[in-house]
């Protein structure tokens, strides 16, 4: 020990001597040499989670610990955990024996960093009891969320978990609720994210689903209201657990999980990378980064790219890929409803939430499936000040019995909903096709659009020519001449630009140049809808 | 495509002269439509439709008035019967007349003028051979090897090489059979099959009153199935007489047939520099442009003169060679595969290396161009220009490292290794030299230790720089800064199976890497958004362009040509990474998956049938090539995803076996 010799004084240091001694004094004695020595073994504990065997297990399987995949998650010792000594506190059927108390319980919970940002972060620690959750698991969980709502941070869950803790019966599903209740206060408030890195089922499943994004790890993560088992014994169906809710199943058919990814660490270093696009609360902007790329950029190519014939399709995704800063898009739900392009990108830096109808698949017709997907994105980014950038070729909503009696009208209302309930930046570029309903839904003038464009190649009508002119010029003889008459008049941008309904007709090579500047006098857009308690969208 | 069209075009609009492109259906937004003054389009997607289609071109011209018809090469630009309907409507040809391209045209006749115009030809015989017999006594008396070839032909079809007896009357049956079914004649002739040449050719400019020059050789030896690759004027094998001398027989023949215009009269020659007739070309070049840069003459400007009847403007001793000249061929195809099977897709950025000195870049696509099936996969001649030919090939190095193109699978990586390869540096080359130099196939860029340590630092850099760059928020407060300057990162990265231990710090825009015990310097902007990555490494300035850069560390750099996957790790990913489960890969024997876009000529299986390892099961044609696709093994089919007709992309699934 050193001295501080020159500021203090005599009696100041005869002073500091003592307390000095006194303090040392203390720490030989018997008690306190054992509290350290206790708490030095229950962070040790809570450190090995489950025990080396099932650490190895876990590896076996080809996945993380909990605590690796924090290491991962978070930046370099950022990490700052909470409650590492809570343990259970079932005492039946034998949980009360000292071997079946692990310190932190089967849940790894505290704050981090992602390149800087905070984030609020549980990892359930499948070595502790499968990482079924326990009433003290649902505390640990809770206490993080209820901090991040007060912060304004998100909440990040990594999930892999066998369900409820069997053993506490009630006091499991208890947690659960107190779960739930939490993420649905939470929601729009902080951006939460879960990802399923193992098997998540039953109850358990709803947490995800509350959240903003679900991602799954490919080959290692289920999620299944009830197991195959259980599916052949009530309805004799005989399907495996990657089937029933493996990644495929949930970014393909389902719809319920965001994305997948390859394995642990590919999912972890994809989150830090889609953290970035998000704002940490509904109180804070939509991040801008640094920017390499010009925001006067020219996309030659873009002038190109909608073919001349109007029944030819061409990429969406190479439009966007060709406006946003480095051609870099995290696109939400790639392999689901892909007649409509959703997912996150920068302008000059900023993020963006883009839409954009689907010429490949489908004509880039709206149905059920596309509008729903594209309605949740849309309020997520309104939820979370993120500006909404629309790109439209859409030829209409896509007729038969099998949308009609799914529910197309109210499903489709759900897109028109988030579209016009939305008062973040919205900028509008009608590529080729605005038909009919579906013209009004994507984020038309009519919904509040801040900047509506058209291209060159923009047709804004009630429906395509042949239709049109064998309403208007029924039992007509020259249909074929009535249809060019239709094409002069409608199949252009000036019906809609005459009118103001688009503000203006680009060069489509300058389109990120305008949304750049755009979105810079957006920036301090101020809107607001009427007070209610809340809305009443069409679920 | 439309890439000789922009170069005819831009030399009329330098003459005053005014432009009128035709186009096909799918060519209606391509640059030679943009840049002429006006277009008319002949017809739908297929050639035999539209650029093939006399009548459509015909009424192209009654339609605008056009004077002229620049033909260009390939289609229409060698057909005489083109050219008579041309004269018919007193439209000039610029090309020859018609009875040179006839001449010409047909390959025993014109070794015929050639003979008889004193120039060397192969020794064989010179009319046709009635019958394998025949064909046996006249190898014996020239000598093995020889070749049997199609009178008609062309492209290496009815073509054989025989080195005995047996073999000739083989090939003669073989050869015949193949005349008549691909070109509906089945005239066949034999001559001195010349073993390992060079090919070299000889370009000669004549006017319509008997005026004729020859503008030095250009030699082509670099090719793939008889496709050129890489062209130079003039050649590091020619010395001056025997430049003169083929250079004088160019011209005698050219005035034995009354040739005008521009023509290239192609010549063998062997190791000994015995050159001999091939045939001639009455036609513009492709290459055309590097005797351009070595004489100062405008080529396409020459050939519209003298259509209009003007006298030649230059004499022989005017005619210099100045300085080297290289012309790269830049073709949207697969350079791993047969040194070249076709590519397509849309160019999704394209940038070409104009920014640099002595560089000619003659193209007719442009950023967000189709690269199609149905047309030629070339997307430009890259040209470069030195005093020297050493200054000439370095200039091609940094030209095809800054030529930036993303959409479609290109053959750059061949051409940066060809220009570089020792052989060709010394000029030791021979049109046997790309299967000779990669007998397997080529397999890209071998790095060299050093090399790899280069390539090594600078993805470790790459990722560091934009590791740093995603922490930066701009007027975010809410962001816990973390001193980075004095960092110090240690890396795992991975490339083709090999994993390195890195250690990198870093000093504002320079990183020190450190691998296995050596420092790497690098340095740079680290533009991420830039497609090209132009970097010093310890010293040696170096572009290399980034084509991925992923989340999870995966980056993919083009390096000397070759693009090479590596994978950049933090230690504690690196060290965790052996807990991941390993993907099992698709069983690729028991599928059959398209190696190329294209459409199915044939299917000859269908589900249930038995196949033998090695029996072919389809054929995929594109860009006029077709392929004959086997089975990897015996098995019954499974089932069947195409049928004849059928367009297939790249990768498509065609037939599974059990």
């Amino acid at each position: 020990y050193r001295w501080p010799l020159d500021e203090a004084g005599d009696g100041q240091r005869l002073e500091h001597l003592a307390s000095k001694v006194l303090q040392n004094a203390r720490c030989y004695s018997v008690s306190h040499l054992s509290v350290q020595e206790r708490i030095e073994k229950k962070r040790k504990a809570a450190l090995t989670g489950g025990g080396q065997l099932r650490i190895a297990a876990q590896h076996k399987r080809g996945k993380l610990t909990a605590r690796e995949r924090l290491e991962l998650l978070l930046d370099p010792d950022s990490f700052v955990e909470y409650d590492m000594f809570v343990e259970h506190r079932c005492s039946d059927f034998g949980m009360e024996a000292d071997h079946n108390k692990y310190p932190g319980d089967s849940v790894v919970t505290g704050q981090g960093r992602i390149n800087g940002r905070l984030v609020y972060v549980f990892s359930q620690d499948f070595t502790v009891f499968g990482g079924s959750l326990s009433g003290a698991h649902a505390q640990k969980v809770c206490k993080i969320m209820d901090q991040a709502m007060m912060v304004g941070a998100p909440v990040i869950g990594l999930n892999d978990s066998g369900g409820a803790r069997i053993q506490e019966g009630v006091e499991s599903l208890a947690g659960y609720a107190d779960i739930f209740l939490r993420n649905v206060m939470a929601s729009g408030v902080v951006p939460q994210i879960s990802l399923i890195m193992g098997p998540c089922a039953g109850g358990a499943v709803y947490s995800p689903a509350l959240t903003d994004f679900t991602f799954m790890v490919k080959d290692t993560s289920y999620l299944f209201i009830t197991g195959p088992d259980v599916v052949k014994s009530v309805t004799n169906e005989d399907v495996t657990q990657e089937e029933l809710g493996g990644a495929k199943t949930h970014t393909t058919v389902s719809g319920v999980a965001h994305r997948a990814f390859e394995n642990d660490i590919d999912a972890l270093l994809n989150l830090r990378d889609f953290f970035n696009f998000l704002p940490l609360s509904n109180k804070d902007p939509a991040p801008v980064t640094e920017c390499h790329d010009p925001r006067d950029r020219l996309v030659p190519g873009l002038d190109t790219i909608v073919p001349l014939e109007s029944t030819k399709a061409y990429d969406m995704l190479d439009i966007v890929h060709g406006i946003v800063d480095e051609r870099e898009f995290f696109e939400i739900m790639p392999n689901y409803a892909k007649n409509i392009v959703v997912g996150f990108a920068r302008m000059n830096g900023r993020t963006v939430g883009i839409v954009g109808n689907q010429p490949k698949v489908a004509s880039g017709c709206l149905d059920i499936n596309s509008s729903v997907k594209g309605a949740r994105f849309v309020r997520f980014c309104d939820a979370f000040n993120i500006p909404i950038i629309t790109f439209v070729d859409v030829p209409g909503f896509l007729p038969g019995t099998a949308q009609e009696y799914g529910g197309i009208i109210r499903h489709g209302a759900k897109l028109l909903y988030a579209f016009a309930e939305a008062t973040v930046p919205k900028i509008t570029v009608i590529t080729r096709k605005a038909y009919g309903g579906a013209y009004d839904v994507m984020s038309s003038k009519h919904l509040r659009g801040d900047v509506n464009y058209a291209w060159p190649s923009a047709e804004v009508a009630v429906m395509g020519a042949k239709g049109a002119v064998q309403i208007i010029f029924r039992g007509k003889e020259n249909q074929a001449e009535a249809e060019a008459e239709y094409v002069e008049k409608f199949a252009n941008p000036f019906p809609a630009a005459v009118r103001g309904f688009v503000d203006d007709i680009i060069q489509p090579s300058t389109t990120r140049k305008r949304i750049c500047r755009d979105l810079e006098v957006l920036a301090s857009k101020k809107q607001t809808n009427p007070w209610k308690k809340h809305a009443n969208i069409p679920l | 495509i439309g890439e000789i069209a922009c170069r005819v075009i831009k030399t009329c609009k330098k003459m005053g002269i005014k432009t009128v492109a035709v186009h096909s259906d799918v060519d209606s937004s391509a640059v030679h439509v943009k840049v002429a003054d006006e277009a008319v389009c002949v017809g739908p997607a297929p050639t035999s439709k539209s650029y093939l289609n006399m009548d459509a071109i015909m009424n192209a011209i009654k339609q605008t008035g056009a004077q002229a018809v620049h033909p260009g090469y390939g289609f229409l630009s060698e057909n005489k019967e083109f050219a008579k309907r041309l004269a018919a409507e007193g439209v000039t040809f610029i090309g020859p007349d018609t009875h040179a391209i006839q001449a010409m045209g047909d390959k025993i006749e014109s070794k015929l003028i050639a003979k008889a115009a004193k120039v060397n030809t192969i020794p064989g015989f010179d009319g046709v051979v009635k019958d394998a017999e025949e064909a046996v006594k006249i190898a014996g008396e020239i000598g093995y090897p020889v070749m049997i070839k199609a009178s008609a032909g062309g492209g290496g079809k009815g073509m054989r090489i025989a080195w005995n007896d047996e073999e000739t009357r083989e090939g003669f049956r073989f050869s015949s059979q193949e005349a008549l079914s691909s070109f509906g004649d089945d005239r066949l002739l034999i001559e001195k099959f010349i073993d390992n040449p060079r090919h070299i050719e000889i370009q000669v400019l004549a006017d319509k009153h008997g005026d004729a020059l020859w503008l030095n050789e250009r030699e082509c030896s670099i090719q793939r199935r008889n496709q050129k690759v890489v062209e130079e004027a003039p050649s590091t094998f020619l010395d001056p007489d025997t430049r003169r001398a083929m250079g004088e027989q160019a011209v005698s023949l050219a005035n034995a047939v009354k040739y005008s215009s521009a023509g290239t009269v192609e010549f063998l020659v062997d190791s000994k520099k015995n050159f001999y007739f091939l045939e001639m070309n009455t036609r513009l070049q492709v290459e055309h442009p590097i005797t351009e840069c070595i004489t100062g003459l405008d080529l396409v400007q020459q050939m519209i003169r003298i259509a209009k009847g003007y006298k030649l403007q230059h004499k022989q001793s005017d005619i210099p060679i100045n300085g080297w000249a290289v012309e790269s061929r830049v073709y949207a195809e697969d350079p791993y595969k047969s040194f070249g099977l076709p590519s397509i897709g849309r160019l999704s950025q394209y940038q070409e290396p104009l920014d640099l000195p002595n560089v000619r870049v003659d193209s007719g696509i442009q950023e967000g161009s189709d690269i199609s099936i149905y047309y030629d996969p070339m997307i430009s001649k890259l040209v470069t220009y030195g005093k020297t030919r050493e200054e000439a090939l370095k200039k091609m190095e940094d030209a095809l490292d800054n030529y930036v193109i993303r959409g479609v699978t290109h053959n750059i990586p061949l051409l940066r290794e060809i220009i570089v390869h020792p052989r060709f540096v010394s000029g030791d080359i021979s049109t046997k030299f790309l299967p000779e130099v990669y007998p397997d196939g080529f397999k890209g860029h071998m790095l060299t230790a050093g090399e790899r340590r280069e390539l090594l630092a600078t993805a470790a850099a790459l990722y560091v720089a934009a590791q740093l760059r995603s922490q930066k928020f701009l007027g975010d407060l809410r962001v816990s800064v973390v001193p980075a300057e004095s960092r110090q990162w240690e890396l795992c990265v991975e490339l083709d199976k090999g994993v390195h231990m890195l250690g990198v710090s870093r000093s504002g825009n320079n990183y020190t890497v450190e691998i296995d015990g050596e420092k790497v310097e690098v340095s740079g902007e680290w533009n991420l958004a830039s497609a090209l990555l132009p970097i010093t490494i310890n010293g040696k300035h170096r572009t290399l362009q980034c084509l991925l850069r992923t989340a999870a560390g995966e980056i993919s750099l083009q390096y000397l040509g070759t693009s090479f996957k590596l994978r950049v790790l933090s230690n504690l990913a690196a060290s965790l990474s052996k807990h991941m489960p390993e993907k099992v890969p698709e069983d690729t024997s028991s599928i059959l998956r398209s190696p190329m876009p294209g459409s199915v000529v044939a299917v000859s299986v269908k589900p249930g049938d038995n196949v033998a390892e090695g029996q072919e099961i389809c054929v995929i044609e594109a860009m006029k090539m077709q392929n004959s696709m086997t089975a990897a093994k015996t098995a019954k089919v499974k089932s069947v995803h195409c049928k004849a007709g059928d367009t297939v992309g790249e990768g498509d699934l065609l037939v599974e076996l059990e």
